[in-house]
């Protein structure tokens, strides 16, 4: 098996293997839905035409990937440091109680053009802070990071529930939501941006945070490959002890790593909380982070292959639910099978196909 | 006086029920930690499990027959779990992590196709079932002793018989164990078969036991705090069997404390209880409550020298 790591040629390795690795997790999918009793090619149609079938489908395919942009960029960045931050849904949770908490405090006095720049620091900042616990305690105690940050989740979903009910939750509410934000803390949705420069689109859920994510890859991507930190952080990432030698401080590029992780996991926050929802309510991060995962590990860590799995999963959000709709035993947590499979192929069997396509290319090379 | 002892013996059987899947969850983790294959997709197999126990139960109107198919649908993804880690030396949280997340959605997926319920399963009565043995009130199923009897069970095959040296062996040094001439595949695999066996147990608790059919995420982080209960016991069976128990208390407490002012502290949230594992845990992880001695070679695949 060892000598099963021969270097494939460079497009291969970056073309056709993630290529394999989701269309071998696609086709047991197919397999899935055709167990379930329905023609798989039908539900792909149908799947298809739900998620860019018309201006509004393809308006929220765009909105759900704007999500998973920023939490598959979340878990990407740590990944390149060596960390498994499985705490992208926690992270961006709390990034969404440091977005509400400013905006509460302060919509009333702020305008519109210093509002929405603070409530996104604050959303990022608290997402940072509780990516940075777990950073600290595996860079100064040794605890694993996939362990703590696991448990962090479900403290952060705790401790939600608790304000949500007890602390945050507006007067004489029933359902545990906060007041509304004030319409000078909200980020303009893209029908109405779209509309002032004169294209009209039909309305969604996509706001001009889909420009803040794709902003944040740009960013990620200098960073990483393009700055003295992105290049310790990603040495530390591939190898410590070559790190340490070449003079990186590997605790506080831990720290660096996770709390840049906790922050691009608080986007998601801004989009829901000041694009859509404009209040702070609960749950409004379940699901998104874990996806992140298979968003990171579709798109191998690249921005510009996260961008294409985020439309993929996109795609797969508002195509599932117009598929749940034409097709009710086709179930919305299909998707979530989906991001199953997508991890489980194009991560913990990454390598599987590797023997088939070495047989193929790697006389050549 | 009567009443309290009435109270604290409530208590205690309330202890034991919900402390019963995450003994028999945290005892099929050991075995697959102690040969040095992380587990984090103990949630995942659980949730599979009580599907399929339930599923099966409904339709065959034997609890016994769901049993078995809550082992069956462990063991598949055990050896999923095994076929990624061992075989092909994949990323061992990436994989339990994707068996968690197929699992929430494949329950679902075929719950709903199935049955159409929104993911549940159709309510169990009776046969259907794992009924109380001797106390009915108490809630004593089988299941409920099987886990009594899997700590001992687990001390005594990983303490004192030459499969647990070897086990041990293989998760702190799999070269010398591979150089003694022994699979550390094969060991292994074992290993998280016997996890697989446990998790399915503890899933059919949850839905043909505990409760009467399954409904959507019902593990509710359980297999997790498994995990964290493995953690906290130091990768040794009784310690974890004990913070089992101690999780189980402050569950069983929680429902108890619920609106309840106390003396002094007033009102107790109810969720600072219940994230209460997972604080102290965290704490134990921060190096406060002693240091922990994970298994070496836990989460290293091993690659084998030709």
């Amino acid at each position: 098996m060892s000598a099963s790591r021969r270097p494939l040629p460079g497009w291969v390795e970056v073309g056709l293997l993630p290529l394999a690795n989701i269309a071998m997790a696609f086709f047991l999918v197919g397999l899935i839905v055709a167990i379930i009793g329905v023609d798989p090619f039908h539900a792909l149609k149908l799947l298809v035409l739900g998620a860019v079938g018309s201006s509004e489908s393809i308006g929220y395919t765009l909105y759900y990937a704007t999500n998973f942009i920023f939490t598959g960029l979340a878990v990407a960045v740590a990944f390149h440091a060596g960390l498994f931050n499985i705490g992208g849904e926690g992270q961006a949770y709390i990034g969404g109680l440091g977005c509400g908490l400013a905006v509460l405090a302060l919509d009333r006095y702020l305008p519109g053009p210093l509002m929405v720049p603070l409530a996104i620091l604050a959303s990022a900042a608290f997402g940072a802070a509780w990516a940075a616990i777990p950073a600290w305690m595996q860079a100064w105690r040794g605890s694993h990071i996939v362990i703590t940050t696991i448990m962090f989740n479900f403290v952060a979903s705790a401790l939600m529930v608790y304000l949500m009910v007890n602390v945050l939750i507006a007067p004489g509410s029933m359902t545990p939501q906060s007041r509304g934000f004030a319409a000078s803390a909200s980020v303009p949705s893209m029908q109405a941006a779209l509309q002032w420069i004169g294209i009209a689109v039909a309305p969604s859920a996509l706001n001009l945070s889909l420009l803040l994510a794709l902003l944040a890859c740009a960013g990620i991507w200098i960073f990483l490959w393009h700055t003295p930190w992105g290049y310790g952080l990603r040495t530390m990432g591939q190898n410590p002890e070559a790190a340490l030698y070449a003079g990186t401080n590997l605790k506080r590029t831990t720290m660096l790593a996770m709390c840049l992780s906790g922050a691009l996991a608080g986007g998601v926050a801004v989009n829901e909380l000041l694009g859509v929802h404009h209040r702070l309510v609960l749950d409004f991060a379940a699901g998104y982070g874990f996806t992140g995962i298979a968003v990171a590990l579709m798109g191998r860590g690249h921005p510009l292959g996260i961008v294409l799995a985020a439309l993929l999963f996109g795609a797969l959000q508002q195509g599932g639910a117009e598929l749940n709709f034409e097709i009710p035993t086709i179930t919305r947590e299909m998707v979530v099978v989906i991001q199953g499979l997508v991890i489980l192929f194009s991560g913990a069997l990454v390598h599987l196909p590797r023997p088939w396509l070495q047989a193929l290319f790697a006389r050549k090379g | 006086m009567e009443e309290t002892l009435t109270l604290v013996v409530a208590t205690l059987a309330a202890t034991l029920r919900v402390a019963t899947p995450l003994v028999l969850c945290a005892m099929g983790g050991l075995f697959s930690e102690k040969s040095g294959i992380i587990d984090v997709g103990l949630e995942g197999k659980m949730l599979m499990a009580a599907f399929f126990a339930a599923a099966t139960a409904s339709l065959t109107g034997s609890a016994w027959a769901g049993v078995g198919a809550a082992i069956l649908a462990a063991e598949m993804f055990a050896l999923l779990h095994g076929f990624a880690c061992i075989t092909h030396r994949g990323n061992q949280v990436v994989s339990g992590i994707a068996i968690n997340i197929l699992a929430m959605g494949l329950t679902v997926v075929l719950g709903t196709a199935w049955f159409g319920r929104g993911g549940q399963t159709p309510p169990l009565a009776g046969m259907e079932r794992l009924n109380p043995i001797f106390f009915p009130v108490a809630g004593d199923n089988i299941l409920v002793y099987v886990a009594l009897l899997s700590v001992p069970f687990a001390w005594w095959v990983i303490e004192r018989t030459r499969f647990g040296l070897r086990l041990r062996a293989v998760g702190e040094v799999p070269l010398a164990v591979d150089a003694a001439g022994i699979s550390v595949s094969w060991l292994r695999y074992r290993a998280v078969l016997i996890c697989g066996l446990f998790a399915g147990l503890a899933g059919a608790y949850l839905s043909i036991a505990q409760n009467a059919g399954f409904s959507r995420d019902m593990t509710a982080g359980q297999g997790f705090i498994a995990l964290a209960a493995i953690i906290f016991g130091r990768w040794r069976p009784v310690p974890a069997f004990a913070a089992c128990l101690a999780f189980g208390l402050l569950d069983a407490i929680a429902i108890r404390l619920q609106g309840v002012k106390l003396p002094g502290i007033g009102e107790v949230p109810v969720q600072l209880i219940q994230a209460l594992p997972y604080l102290l845990t965290l704490f134990l992880l921060a190096g406060f409550i002693g240091r922990t001695v994970a298994p070496k070679a836990a989460g290293v695949p091993y690659e084998k020298e030709h």
